[in-house]
C-alpha cells in the first residue's frame, strides 16, 4: 500500500474512533457537557488533560525549536511543566472545592460581582481563541503535507470532527476522546524516538541516550555535538545565547500563563473529589513529562543527524560537505514542500551549513571557499521529518500524522468547550438570562459550540498576522489577568471586587499594551531588540511584570476600599477545606 | 482549629515551592553556570537540569504534596468521606 493510502487508514481509522466515543458519551445534561458529569476518574483526567494541554505546537514545533536553540530552549521545556505544580498546589484542589462549573464562575462569585464574571469571560475568550487558531492551522497543514489535500480541505475535514464530538457530547464528550487522543499522540510520538536513539547511540531509551556515547564511539553525544556546531559558526548547544534574566522571566511567565489558562484549569472540575484534583495534576504531569523528557533528546539527536549530514567531514575540507546531487530521498521530499531548500551560493555542487551571521565565523568561512549558508530548514519539519530520516516503515510516517492530527484536535476542542461554557452558562445563564431552563441552556451550549468551531476555522483557515505570537499573547494574558486573581481570591479574604476588576483590567491592558507594541500584525511600533525593552525583559516574558502590576493594584485598590461581605469570607474559608 | 489545618498546608505549599524553584530557577537557570562545571553521565549537570532534571523532580513533587495534604485532611478531620459526590453541594 502506498504511504498516501496507509495514511488515510491510519487518519481515519482514529477519526472514527473519535467519532464513536462521541456517540457513546452523548452529554445528558449540562453537569455533563461542562464538567463531565465530575465523574472522570483521576488516571483518566490526568491523560485528557496532558492530550488537552499538548497542542500542535508541543507535537510538531518543540522538538524542533530545541533543535535550533539548544539550551535556550530549556524555558519551554521548564515553563510548560512547572505550571502543573503551580496548578496542584495553588489552583486545582481549591476550584475544585468550589464545585461549579466554569472559571469565570468562580471569579464572579468570588468578587461577589457580575462585571468582574464579565471581565474574566473577556479574557477567557481572548486566550483561547488567539490559542484556537493555530491548532486549526496545525491540522490544515498535517492534512495537506501528508493526504496531499489543500491546507483549506484539510481544515474543513478537522472542523467537521470537532463539531462532532464537541457540540454532541460537550466536556464527557470531549474527555474520553481526549484520552484516546492522547495514546495516540504519545505513541506516535515516542516510536520514532526509540528508533532514532538506536540509531545514533545504540540505547533505545531517549533520555538515556540523549547523555549517551555517539555509537562506536567513546564520546557523548552532546559533546560531539556542542564541538561541531561550534565549529560551524553556531552558539554551543548546551549554553545559552540568551541572556538568564529573560529567560528567567519567560520561564515564569510560562508557568503562570499555564496554571492560568482556563481550558487547563477547567479539567480539574471534572473529577469526583478535592483530593482527585490534586492527584490528577500529578498524573497529568506524569503524562506530560513522558513527551517532554522525550522533546529535547529528540531535539539533540536531529540537530546531529541534520548537521552530520551535510557536514559529513571535518569542517573546512572541501570533499567534506555533501554533494546536492548525493542528497538523500528525505531531503528531496521535503524540498518539494518548500519546507527545506538549497542555494548553491558558491558554485561548487556542494551544500554548506553554517551560522553566517557570526562576524567572528566570516574570516573562516572565507577561507574555506563559503559565500554564505546555502540550507534553509523550517524548524517545524523536524518531527515530522524524523521517521524518513531514520528510514523508519511507511506504517510509522502515517502514525505521526495521526498523532500531529490528534494533538491539535484535542486542544482545539478544549478551548472550543470553555469558550461555550463560558458564552452560555456566564453569559447569557449568568448575566443576561438568568430564568431559562436547564434545556434551553444545554441547546445554548451546544449552539455556542458550534459557533465557536466555525469562527476557530475562519481563523485558522485566513489568521491574523498576530496568530504567530500566539504562545506570547495567550500565556502572557492568561498569566497577568485570570491567574493573579484566582489565587489572590483563594489566599487572601481582603481582595474586594473593585481590587480584582481594577487588578484584571490593569494587568491586562499593561500586558497587551506590551506585546503589540513590540510585535503588533501591523508591523511593530517599538524595534523589538533587548535594548528598548522594559527591565530588557521580551514581550514573552512581561506576562510576570504584568503579573505583579494586577497584584499590586488588587492589593492596593483592596486597602482604600470596604472588604468584602461576610458570604465571602464564608466561601473563601470553605473552599480552603476539603470538606 | 481550621487555621492551624490552613496554616500547616501553607507550610506545606511553601516547602514544595521551594523544590520546585531551586531546581529550575536555580540549578537549570541561575546556577547554570556553576553545575555545567560538573559532568553527569555524557550530560553537562546544568544543562541535564534545564532539559530533565527539573522535570524528574516537578512529577514526584505533586504526588509528594497529595500525599502529604492528605495527611494532613485525615488528621485534622476535613478530609472527604468516600461518598462520590459529598463536595458537591454543601
Amino acid at each position: 500500500m502506498s504511504l498516501t493510502g496507509l495514511t488515510y487508514l491510519v487518519v481515519g481509522a482514529t477519526f472514527a474512533l473519535y467519532v464513536g466515543i462521541a456517540f457513546w458519551s452523548k452529554a445528558r445534561d449540562t453537569g455533563d457537557f461542562y464538567v463531565a458529569g465530575k465523574h472522570v476518574h483521576p488516571v483518566a483526567n490526568g491523560m485528557a488533560t496532558a492530550a488537552d494541554w499538548m497542542s500542535a505546537a508541543s507535537f510538531i514545533s518543540m522538538a524542533g525549536l530545541i533543535a535550533y536553540l539548544g539550551y535556550g530552549a530549556s524555558v519551554y521545556l521548564m515553563g510548560w511543566t512547572g505550571g502543573y505544580v503551580l496548578l496542584a498546589l495553588l489552583i486545582a484542589p481549591y476550584l475544585r472545592r468550589f464545585g461549579k462549573f466554569t472559571v469565570p464562575e468562580f471569579i464572579g462569585e468570588r468578587y461577589y460581582s457580575q462585571t468582574a464574571r464579565v471581565v474574566a469571560v473577556i479574557c477567557l475568550i481572548i486566550i483561547s481563541f488567539t490559542y484556537v487558531a493555530g491548532q486549526m492551522r496545525g491540522v490544515g497543514i498535517v492534512f495537506s503535507r501528508f493526504l496531499g489535500v489543500d491546507v483549506s480541505t484539510g481544515l474543513f475535514v478537522g472542523m467537521g470532527v470537532v463539531f462532532f464530538y464537541a457540540v454532541l457530547g460537550g466536556m464527557k464528550g470531549i474527555t474520553y476522546t481526549q484520552v484516546a487522543q492522547y495514546c495516540v499522540l504519545i505513541f506516535a510520538y515516542t516510536v520514532p524516538a526509540v528508533f532514532i536513539s538506536l540509531q545514533v547511540t545504540g540505547i533505545p531509551i531517549p533520555q538515556i541516550a540523549f547523555g549517551s556515547d555517539i555509537a562506536g564511539e567513546d564520546v557523548p553525544l552532546l559533546v560531539k555535538l556542542d564541538q561541531i556546531v561550534t565549529d560551524l559558526g553556531f552558539a554551543a548547544y548546551t549554553s545559552g545565547a540568551k541572556g538568564h534574566m529573560d529567560m528567567f522571566f519567560i520561564t515564569l511567565a510560562l508557568m503562570l500563563g499555564t496554571a492560568g489558562l482556563p481550558h487547563v484549569v477547567v479539567r480539574f472540575f471534572t473529577v469526583p473529589k478535592v483530593r482527585d484534583a490534586r492527584i490528577s495534576a500529578g498524573y497529568a504531569l506524569l503524562f506530560i513529562a513522558i513527551l517532554y523528557t522525550t522533546a529535547p533528546a529528540v531535539g539533540a539527536l536531529a540537530r546531529w543527524n541534520l548537521t552530520t549530514t551535510i557536514q559529513a567531514g571535518p569542517v573546512g575540507e572541501a570533499d567534506a560537505n555533501l554533494a546536492y546531487e548525493e542528497r538523500p530521498e528525505w531531503f528531496r521530499t521535503w524540498e518539494e514542500t518548500g519546507l527545506l531548500t538549497y542555494t548553491d551560493l558558491n558554485g561548487d555542487g556542494r551544500i554548506q551549513y553554517y551560522n553566517d551571521a557570526n562576524p567572528e565565523f566570516a574570516e573562516r568561512a572565507q577561507e574555506y571557499g563559503w559565500q554564505g549558508n546555502e540550507l534553509t530548514v523550517d524548524r517545524d519539519i523536524i518531527v515530522l521529518a524524523n521517521p524518513e530520516i531514520a528510514g523508519l516503515p511507511d506504517w510509522v510516517v502515517a502514525l505521526v500524522a495521526a498523532g500531529g492530527i490528534a494533538a491539535a484536535l484535542s486542544t482545539a476542542a478544549g478551548l472550543l468547550l470553555v469558550i461555550s461554557a463560558a458564552v452560555s452558562h456566564d453569559l447569557l445563564k449568568g448575566v443576561v438570562m438568568p430564568r431559562i431552563s436547564e434545556r434551553q441552556e444545554l441547546m445554548a451550549g451546544r449552539l455556542s459550540a458550534a459557533a465557536a468551531v466555525m469562527v476557530a476555522g475562519y481563523l485558522g483557515f485566513d489568521p491574523p498576522g498576530f496568530v504567530a505570537e500566539v504562545v506570547a499573547l495567550a500565556f502572557g494574558i492568561a498569566a497577568s489577568s485570570l491567574f493573579p486573581v484566582i489565587l489572590l481570591g483563594i489566599f487572601s479574604v481582603r481582595i474586594n471586587r473593585e481590587g480584582a476588576i481594577v487588578g484584571m483590567l490593569s494587568g491586562l491592558l499593561f500586558t497587551v499594551g506590551y506585546i503589540v507594541y513590540f510585535k503588533g500584525y501591523m508591523g511593530p511600533l517599538g524595534g523589538n531588540v533587548a535594548e528598548n525593552w522594559l527591565f530588557g525583559i521580551s514581550p514573552e516574558g512581561i506576562g510576570v511584570l504584568g503579573a505583579l502590576l494586577n497584584m499590586a493594584v488588587a492589593i492596593g485598590v483592596s486597602a482604600a476600599t470596604p472588604g468584602p461581605p461576610e458570604s465571602v469570607r464564608e466561601l473563601v474559608e470553605r473552599i480552603r477545606r476539603p470538606a | 482549629m481550621k487555621r492551624t489545618y490552613w496554616q500547616e498546608n501553607l507550610r506545606l505549599v511553601a516547602i514544595c515551592l521551594g523544590v520546585w524553584f531551586v531546581v529550575s530557577f536555580g540549578f537549570g537557570l541561575l546556577l547554570v553556570d556553576v553545575l555545567n562545571e560538573v559532568t553527569f553521565g555524557g550530560f553537562r549537570l546544568g544543562f541535564w537540569f534545564a532539559q530533565q532534571g527539573s522535570i524528574y523532580v516537578f512529577v514526584p513533587l505533586i504526588f509528594f504534596y497529595a500525599w502529604r495534604v492528605t495527611r494532613l485532611d485525615r488528621k485534622y478531620g476535613v478530609g472527604e468521606t468516600d461518598e462520590p459526590d459529598a463536595s458537591r453541594d454543601d
